[in-house]
């Protein structure tokens, strides 16, 4: 039974992971997932309805999940129509995220008055919007990186409360009486001119496809203003999601999904490409791919750990089994982010967190081969667990597949020195990620003897090397894209200096071994210290840009780093104690 | 004696306790610069930490500086003797060290090459409006004392001095000059308020041109990135026969400031430092996309004509992100826009040494390959040889 355990525990995990794919279940009949997968142009880029409720949700409230105000639970699609068609109703649900004690004053609100503590319902805010407003009015002169928390959470609030109220405006005149009447003659529509044009001005969804003639997707609005200025009748896109809302409003189930049905029909038979990334797109982000590898990988780290104490080469297997699992589900994940995005797969912040733990959980599949302890799974499963718990944090600030800067806007050298220099970083922080393990298991616990030290001492060395190499070859191909934009090969910009301490770190490292300065333990505290290096090179400098100075100790990210790197400082504080402080020395030594 | 102390100066200058110990200064200078850029700007910090030998603090309250840490020419100078004095005692040429000499070497290239850099690039702009034709460049920190005789209206003639003459007052003699220029005071950054607008202005200094109407402000330097210094100067004029007269000049001046002397006009301006090239360079088309219903820039593109002065070349270039012009030892990049999208704005470097990272870059990327395979090999057979002699007894 014991020695089937690995097999079981993968049976188990491809179960689950078999059930995130399982079609959502409908709900009241509605066929909302039909719905999510129907296509819309929004930032810059063509997305399914599905991608905006949820992302709108993420940024306006850090959850998917909506509650109303007679204690129902709401799922992202059926808020999202919600908004669109009873802005009413939407109105009262409290899904509006405000964390700063003196914004929520503005409004004469307590915690108390809002869901959970912290989310209010936009109903409740109205009162004080003019007030909001002038406060940000207030804070608009001051320079960006000299704002207070307060003045930055006005503006966060004045930004989230204009996306929400805009949206109402993507099909229909939310203070039109009956919309959908106001349509239905082809005469009616030239006197509803100012109407369409205020829904045209706000609105943030561009829902209706181009026809022959018109280059781009348009606004509800503006193609309203265009039948009303020809005389034509309404575009079928505005008549049939103006029939959708007809049918969600009445409640009738039949009547939507026949709707839907055939509008997706007919886009189906003009817009196939964008239709199938759409449906890929929806059911990525059903399936959550991240977060089924992130419980994998707790489960893989808690399994190594057990496994140097007890059972080593069954929970050992189990481990490499699961993160294997996970490594290969976040292999898709990421695939399918590059095909969606048609980009190689680092673009931004966010996709550089789950780059770095695929990379640094790669790397671990290899040396967890080559030499079986459960130490690199160890070490990798916990790498991949917080580079996916960062990369959580990171998402609640937006669309992750946003449109690339025109200065970024070259997938060659987005290939080349942003893959290679984010594996420098996923190598870095592996190598001081082992020899976190090697001084935790050598001071607090006798399980380090000589052989598993050797064996993390080489692991260590050899991934140094290897993050040597790429953060170099990565910092160097950085030099030459900006030499070829910019006119120069180093600028000594607050991101290309972190890259550069990367280096020179590493290459001291290499020095001090080579040179017989350091031993294994001060080898170990040495690539501890990279981990210092490398979080500082990746979010510290961008703190730098928005003004440490004036702000950065009050933001999350900032304590976060900060604590990262004293957890960082008293490890290393640990590796320096003489070896007869180690348990596992001393042990060795009687 | 003095060979053994010339011996161990070498060991110490050849030790690689010295490497480490300089590789962590390098860390912690380029950490303190970082940091540092919030209040300089990143010019101001090259300045002060990386092209300098050492990095000086002002002592508060007087206007006394001290050296606080090595600068980067001393550092990458140290770095560079440490690495010379190795290769020439320790490191013996080998095939298993082969990878280390390449790094090394092209590590030599490299630091060579970015002193050359730090001492001659040259970062201009070029601002265009769409049909204007220019012949030069402009630099952003750099201005010149320039004093043109206008007299033939067919052509000017130029004589421009670097402004350092200005700003260390000396007396400007110059061939072409019938007379002496020298300044009376200088203002690395000022603001200029029209005299009639001011209750309590001082005494007028300048007796020619505009200045006997505007009164001078002396503004602190700043380093924002946003904001540009304004670098005035009082200059007075003297001819054989005494003096002329004393002109306000200031790179906030749109016009330049004109007398006439012995029958001939001439026109004085402190102005941007112009960098000419033997090309012309006309702007017919500057482009911005954003992406749409948003206001993300997608791309950014100037179509120019250029024409070379000898007339070998004539065509239309577009210019655009990620794709410079390289023509006439410089590279034209867009960097930016202004004017409602009606002016581009071309960033124009020249840098000699510019190919100087691309090899030292390629020596150690391949070095460093080259030395880790080496290790890896290594590793892989002792590996093997010690799986096979854990495999012998068992098999016996």
């Amino acid at each position: 039974m014991k020695t089937k355990l690995p097999a079981i525990v993968a049976v188990f995990a491809l179960l689950g992971l078999a059930c995130t794919l399982w079609p959502e279940p409908r709900r009241r009949g509605f066929d909302l997932a039909a719905f999510g997968r129907l296509p819309v142009l929004a930032d810059g880029r063509l997305k399914p309805m599905d991608s905006v409720a949820r992302n709108t949700l993420l940024l306006l409230q850090g959850r998917q999940r909506v509650a109303t105000p007679d204690g129902r639970s709401l799922t992202p699609h059926e808020w999202l129509l919600t908004v669109l068609f009873q802005p009413a109703t939407a109105d009262a649900c409290r899904m509006i995220r405000i964390d700063n004690a003196d914004v929520l004053s503005l409004f004469n609100l307590s915690p108390a008055d809002g869901d959970g503590g912290v989310r209010f319902a936009f109903a409740q805010l109205r009162p004080g919007l003019a007030e909001l407003d002038r406060q940000a009015q207030l804070a608009a002169p001051v320079e960006a990186a000299e704002r207070t928390t307060f003045q930055r959470a006005v503006e966060e609030l004045r930004e989230h409360l204009l996306l929400y109220d805009h949206l109402k405006f993507s099909l229909q005149a939310p203070d039109s009486p009956d919309f959908p009447a106001l349509l239905a003659s082809a005469a009616q529509l030239p006197a509803a001119r100012p109407v369409f044009e205020t829904m045209d001005s706000f609105s943030v969804l561009r829902v209706v496809p181009p026809a022959s003639g018109t280059p781009d997707w348009r606004t509800a609005g503006r193609s309203l203003l265009a039948s009303a200025a020809l005389g034509a009748g309404v575009d079928p896109a505005v008549r049939q999601y103006t029939a959708m809302g007809r049918a969600w409003v009445a409640g009738d189930p039949e009547a939507f999904n026949a709707v839907v049905r055939d509008y997706a029909a007919s886009l189906t038979a003009s817009f196939a490409p964008v239709m199938r990334k759409c449906a890929l797109e929806a059911l990525f982000n059903r399936a959550e791919p991240f977060y089924s590898s992130l419980v994998l990988y707790v489960v893989a780290f808690l399994c190594a750990v057990v496994s140097w104490l007890k059972w080593p080469d069954i929970l050992g297997r189990t481990a490499l089994g699961l993160m294997e699992l996970a490594f290969a589900l976040t292999t898709l994940g990421i695939l399918a982010r590059m095909w969606l995005e048609g980009r190689p797969p680092v673009t931004n912040l966010y996709s550089s967190a789950l780059f770095i733990g695929w990379g640094a959980v790669g790397l671990c599949l290899i040396l967890e081969r080559l030499d079986r302890r459960a130490v690199a799974g160890a070490a990798g499963s916990l790498i991949g667990f917080s580079t996916l718990v960062i990369a959580h944090h990171l998402s609640l600030s937006g669309d992750t597949l946003e449109m690339m800067r025109a200065v970024l806007d070259s997938n060659f050298w987005l290939a080349t020195h942003v893959v290679t220099v984010t594996i420098g970083y996923a190598s870095t922080f592996l190598a001081g990620f082992l020899a976190i393990i090697y001084i935790l298991r050598g001071v607090l616990t006798r399980s380090l003897d000589a052989a598993t030290a050797d064996s993390l001492a080489r692991m260590v060395y050899g991934i140094v090397c290897f993050a040597t190499f790429f953060s170099f070859v990565g910092t160097v191909l950085g030099g030459i894209w900006a030499d070829q934009s910019w006119g120069r090969f180093w600028g000594w910009d607050p991101k290309e200096n972190g890259a550069l301490i990367i280096v020179i770190w590493n290459a001291v490292i290499l020095h001090a071994r080579w040179g017989g300065l350091v031993r294994q333990r001060g080898l170990m505290a040495l690539a501890v210290f990279g981990n210092i290096v490398t979080a500082w090179s990746w979010f510290g400098t961008n703190m730098l840009g928005v003004g440490l100075h004036s702000y950065g100790f009050t933001s999350a990210a900032f304590y976060g780093l900060l604590s990262f790197v004293l957890v960082q400082v008293a490890l290393i504080a640990l590796a320096l104690l003489p070896p007869g402080r180690w348990r596992s020395f001393r042990a060795a030594a009687t | 004696m003095t060979r053994t102390f010339f011996k161990s100066l070498l060991a110490t200058l050849a030790s690689i306790r010295l490497t480490v110990f300089l590789l962590v200064l390098s860390i912690l200078m380029v950490f303190a610069a970082t940091l540092d850029q919030v209040h300089l700007g990143v010019w101001g910090v090259q300045e002060k930490y990386f092209h300098s030998f050492f990095v000086l603090t002002r002592i508060a309250g007087t206007p006394y500086s001290v050296p606080v840490f090595p600068g980067g020419y001393l550092l990458g100078g140290v770095l560079l003797a440490n690495l010379l004095a190795a290769h020439c005692t320790r490191f013996r040429l080998a095939w298993k060290n082969c990878g280390i000499w390449l790094t090394h070497i092209g590590l030599i290239l490299l630091l060579i090459g970015e002193g050359v850099s730090g001492l001659w690039q040259r970062d201009s702009q070029m601002r265009l409006d769409v049909g204007q034709t220019k012949h030069y460049a402009e630099s952003f920190r750099e201005t010149e004392l320039a004093v043109a005789d206008t007299t033939d209206p067919r052509y000017d003639e130029v004589v421009a001095i670097p402004s350092v003459w200005v700003e260390e007052r000396a007396e400007i003699q110059h061939p072409r000059l019938p007379f002496t220029l020298r300044a009376t005071a200088y203002y690395p950054n000022a603001m200029l308020r029209m005299r009639n607008a001011t209750t309590d202005a001082p005494a007028p200094v300048a007796t020619l041109g505009d200045g006997t109407e505007i009164t001078v402000q002396p503004a602190p330097v700043t380093y924002k990135p946003n904001e540009s210094n304004w670098p005035t100067a009082f200059i007075e004029i003297r001819g054989t026969d005494g003096l002329i007269g004393t002109v306000l000049v200031s790179s906030l001046l749109v016009s330049p400031q004109a007398f006439a002397y012995q029958g001939r006009t001439w026109q004085v301006s402190l102005r941007a430092k112009r960098d000419y090239f033997p090309v012309a360079i006309t702007l017919l088309k500057f482009t911005h996309d954003v992406y749409p219903g948003t206001s993300i820039p997608k791309d950014f593109a100037s179509t120019i004509r250029l024409r070379s002065d000898d007339g070998r070349e004539d065509r239309q270039v577009r210019i655009y992100m990620n794709s410079p012009l390289r023509f006439a030892g410089r590279a034209f990049y867009q960097a930016g826009y202004d004017n409602n999208d009606r002016t581009s704005v071309l960033q124009v470097v020249r840098n000699p040494a510019w190919t100087v990272p691309y090899a030292a870059c390629g020596l150690i990327a391949l070095g460093l390959a080259v030395q880790f395979l080496i290790h890896l090999l290594g590793f892989a057979r002792r590996r093997a040889t010690a799986t096979a002699a854990a495999a012998q007894p068992k098999a016996s």
